[in-house]
């Protein structure tokens, strides 16, 4: 009995430890002291300054267009992709396959300088573009790995039935495939959208001189000196961030309750 | 099934041209400009040089390599200890509860790495929390100036890859057959003895992969060292970022990271083979 006790006890400390920094960071945020380690009284006035602040804004603006842009991008290529690649029998699939999850699996520091020399070789202008197409990259994986996941419990006699009665095979993708996979799609979406979001080595290797993502703006501020509002900005961050990933845990989930649900009615 | 086949071929034509053109060029062009050589003012001369992998075993970048590599243990000395423990503990407790843990092991790892260093930086800094909280129990005189220096190096490290660990010991763990340990337990084994004649060595491909999983990152986290270590921390990954933002030879940079990715795959290649198993536990 006592052994159970102390197990428990292990593993509430190492999880106090792990919540302690965000935690810290969320309630600093509100502090009205500059000096972080002086509690100065609760105030709202680094989240009053942040919204004066017009390079954070289009930091801001900067990210969440970014965000949009390369998820939906690795929406479109990562469900095709998933599904045209469930379809076909070439031998060069599952290098494709491998090659295109690469960009997860390699370290940051060396897809970033990659993306770099590869840009620069092309002459691609450091921006937005190269942003959004290096983004793109590592989102893909993500999309492509739970619509992948979610075709694998699909039941293909559906589609051949469509195509049975005479259904084109886009008609059957659109009616059919899309909507039983759409669950996955979204959720992969956001889980991309939330690491694009996220991401900081890749983006400064990519980014360009006037283009500033968020994450890359408080880490060079980071560097240079710790001030209250980056409290203030990394708790909006966190709080955006979890809020995603939550709904896209809660679309999935949901998901796999309808589908469950439908086996039922099926069998009767 | 002929006209099945094209349809698919055709929604898998944007993925193939993308991983082409967008991930396999620029990880081919990374190992040709290894052999190329730095121009004298800017960019790269196409000639054909061993030069970037000679340099590397230049005195200074070898002590490079051995000491990310020395920092890449250390961390995972730690995150043994640390991640272990917790795995197996994890484990044992009932199923809604493995559940809940396994929830809040993942909240902090969808949130940025970036931030999770921020909180070490409020916590580390000289009469920040820690200071504070040890000379208010009269344990130090002094603040320690914990920030910039090794120690939060390696605090930081085993914070950021512990959770890696754990999933993967625990995903052994929770596999195992209980009754095996009742069984040594039924025979007169002491706890201790049960453990490491029978749990340990059942959970031993965990542990494997969750030192692949942990040691292949640590090589290239360069933010944590540069964040946490401030300058006098300098690893693999520091030093690629220092060669081609700064020192401007990418031709260097490239083959820096060549090498960087074939000491990696030569970890997991050995790995494979020790521990015969294809993918590795926990993760994927």
């Amino acid at each position: 009995m006592k052994k159970i006790r102390f197990s428990n006890f292990y593993i509430g400390l190492i999880l106090v430890i792990m919540y302690l920094p965000i935690l810290l960071i969320v309630v600093y945020s509100f502090n009205e002291s500059k000096i972080s380690s002086v509690w100065g009284g609760f105030s709202l006035k680094w989240y009053e300054m942040l919204k004066t602040d017009r390079a954070m804004h289009e930091a801001i603006g900067n990210s969440l267009l970014l965000g949009v842009l390369s998820c939906s991008a690795a929406a479109v290529i990562g469900t095709l992709g998933a599904v045209g690649m469930s379809r076909i029998k070439l031998r060069t699939k599952g290098m494709v396959e491998y090659i295109s999850m690469l960009p997860i699996m390699v370290p940051e520091i060396i897809l970033g300088m990659v993306f770099m020399t590869f840009f620069a070789l092309i002459g691609l202008p450091f921006g937005m573009a190269t942003l959004v197409i290096a983004h793109t990259a590592f989102c893909i994986p993500y999309v492509y790995m739970m619509v992948k996941a979610r075709l694998a419990g699909m039941d293909i006699s559906l589609i051949e039935a469509a195509r049975d009665l005479g259904a084109s095979p886009w008609r059957a993708f659109f009616d059919i495939t899309l909507p039983l996979i759409f669950p996955a799609v979204l959720s992969g979406m956001l889980l991309a959208f939330a690491m694009s979001l996220d991401d900081v080595v890749i983006s400064i290797f990519v980014t360009g001189a006037e283009t500033n993502t968020l994450p890359v703006k408080i880490y060079t501020q980071m560097k240079t000196g710790v001030t209250p509002e980056i409290n203030a900005l990394c708790t909006i961050m966190l709080v955006v961030t979890l809020t995603i990933v939550g709904i896209s845990g809660i679309v999935n989930k949901k998901s796999k309750v309808g589908k469950l649900r439908n086996e039922e009615n099926y069998e009767k | 099934m002929k006209r099945q086949n094209r349809y698919g071929l055709f929604m898998s034509i944007p993925m193939y041209i993308f991983t082409l053109v967008f991930v396999l060029a620029p990880l081919c062009y990374m190992v040709l400009l290894s052999f190329l050589t730095r121009a004298e003012v800017w960019g790269v001369v196409n000639e054909i040089t061993l030069e970037n992998y000679q340099n590397i075993f230049t005195p200074v970048y070898i002590k490079t390599f051995y000491e990310s590599l020395k920092l890449a243990c250390i961390c995972m000395v730690f995150i043994i200890l640390v991640g272990y423990p917790f795995g197996y503990f994890m484990a044992r407790l009932s199923a809604p509860w493995k559940k809940r843990v396994s929830m809040l092991l993942m909240i902090p790892f969808w949130t940025s790495a970036l931030i999770r260093m921020y909180g070490w930086i409020i916590i580390f800094r000289s009469n920040g929390i820690l200071d504070k909280f040890l000379m208010g129990l009269g344990i130090t005189k002094q603040p320690l100036k914990l920030l910039y220096t090794y120690p939060a190096v390696v605090v930081g490290m085993v914070y950021a890859l512990v959770p890696f660990m754990i999933f993967s010991v625990y995903s052994s763990a929770e596999k195992m057959d209980w009754s095996y340990v009742e069984a040594a337990r039924d025979l007169g084994a002491s706890p201790i003895k049960a453990f490491f004649t029978v749990t340990f060595p059942l959970t031993i491909p965990g542990l494997m992969s969750g030192i692949v999983l942990t040691f292949v990152p640590s090589m290239g986290l360069f933010f944590i060292a540069d964040i946490l270590g401030g300058n006098k921390v300098v690893l693999v990954g520091n030093l690629i970022q220092e060669q081609l933002m700064k020192a401007r030879n990418w031709p260097f940079a490239a083959a820096l990271s060549v090498t960087l990715m074939l000491l990696t795959s030569v970890i997991i290649w050995i790995y494979r083979k020790v521990a015969k198993v294809k993918d590795l536990e926990g993760f994927y």
